[in-house]
């Protein structure tokens, strides 16, 4: 008897992370802000579709994509969590902090991947069911299994799984790709490199300590720099396409003009300030601008679509 | 037949964060399996439309 109490009283609290995270902590596994994101993109590709979903389809498909999308971030979280740790902006991150067992992540995002994409399959097609789930692979295995510890092009690559959302949203309304949603999907893979690499500037003796082989601790700081100048300057007309196309109205023309420039303006700073105390927050000025960037565009093309698309369901 | 016993597997003791959370991820759960299922139904009715509660031929 008192054995047992003794084992009783020796076991005491779990100490394992099995039972300490609640709903909120596995609500973090989906990146909240890269949802969305996703969200935003995803229902401009949805806009610019031909033809029109009934609004419970769309919800249902605007779901499923950023669910699905969520449950790319937790794979990703579950893969990474040994470099995590050792990077000061992710190290209190819910797996690799303990408060989510790295078995419960993974159960997590396979269950919500596959839960998104049967959502998406029965209330859209399985054209967008299909592209979701290519996403998903994209992100989670050629990206954060492949290409991320193994080459500095890594997010230029794997940009693409992030680019894919309004192409997924456009084959979920009109059951097919059309070229206005690969247009989008041209401006957030260019989009991708100066906005991760400004990043990387700011945080490269993180990477470098975590092995992650990031444009600016494998190819130097110059190298960054110019890269990032030219992808803004291929990105500053790319982004008033869609007004060129006619896909979008005057006001978007004049914001992706003006955006453009300063973005340019932006990135031509980063290149000429290399070195100093002005280095590091012009970097950071750049990063903050290109979220501000894709988040204006897109939600001006859902402003000027949505507006028309209130107009015939009456609303 | 081994007369020595297995110890029976004693459930884990959990602190009283530790139950409330798990109280917070089932009713979480169980919240998302509610709204799934009325997803698919409403997503069934709007696809299928009044033509659900025709009897097939």
């Amino acid at each position: 008897m008192s054995l047992i109490s003794q084992e009783s009283a020796s076991a005491g609290a779990v100490a394992s992370s099995d039972y300490a995270a609640g709903p909120g902590a596995f609500f973090s596994l989906l990146k909240p802000r890269v949802m969305s994101l996703v969200v935003l993109t995803a229902l401009a590709g949805m806009l610019i579709a031909p033809g029109r979903v009934h609004p419970v389809v769309g919800f249902a498909s605007l779901l499923a994509i950023s669910i699905g999308a969520g449950a790319a971030g937790a794979l990703n979280m579950w893969w990474d969590a040994d470099i995590d740790a050792l990077m000061a902006r992710t190290r209190l991150r819910a797996v690799p902090s303990g408060v989510i067992a790295p078995g419960e992540a993974l159960y997590f995002g396979v269950t919500l991947a596959f839960f998104a994409l049967l959502t998406l399959a029965a209330a859209a097609n399985l054209l967008a069911a299909g592209l979701l789930a290519f996403t998903i692979f994209f992100y989670v295995v050629i990206y954060t299994m492949w290409l991320k510890r193994l080459t500095p092009q890594n997010i230029v690559i794997g940009g693409a799984a992030g680019a894919l959302p309004p192409v997924v949203g456009c084959a979920a309304v009109s059951g097919s790709v059309t070229l206005d949603s690969l247009l989008l999907f041209a401006i957030i893979f260019v989009w991708t490199p100066p906005h991760f690499w400004a990043l990387a500037l700011v945080k490269s003796r993180d990477y470098e300590r975590a092995g992650v082989p990031m444009m600016p601790n494998a190819r130097g700081s110059a190298r960054t720099r110019l890269e990032i100048l030219l992808y803004s300057l291929l990105l500053a007309p790319l982004g008033v396409a869609p007004w060129l196309t006619g896909m979008a109205g005057g006001l978007y023309a004049a914001a992706s003009i003006v955006l453009g420039a300063v973005l340019v303006g932006l990135a031509v700073r980063v290149y000429r300030v290399r070195e100093g105390p002005q280095a590091n927050p012009a970097a950071l000025r750049l990063f903050g601008f290109t979220i501000l960037y894709l988040f204006v565009l897109f939600g001006l093309i859902v402003l000027e679509r949505g507006s028309g698309l209130f107009e015939l369901w009456g609303l | 037949m081994s007369l020595v016993m297995e110890p029976a597997p004693r459930a884990p003791m959990l602190t009283e964060d530790q139950l409330r959370n798990r109280r917070r991820r089932n009713l979480a759960i169980g919240l998302a399996v509610g709204f799934m299922a009325l997803l698919f139904y409403v997503i069934t009715i709007v696809k299928v439309g009044p033509g659900v509660f025709q009897p097939m031929r």
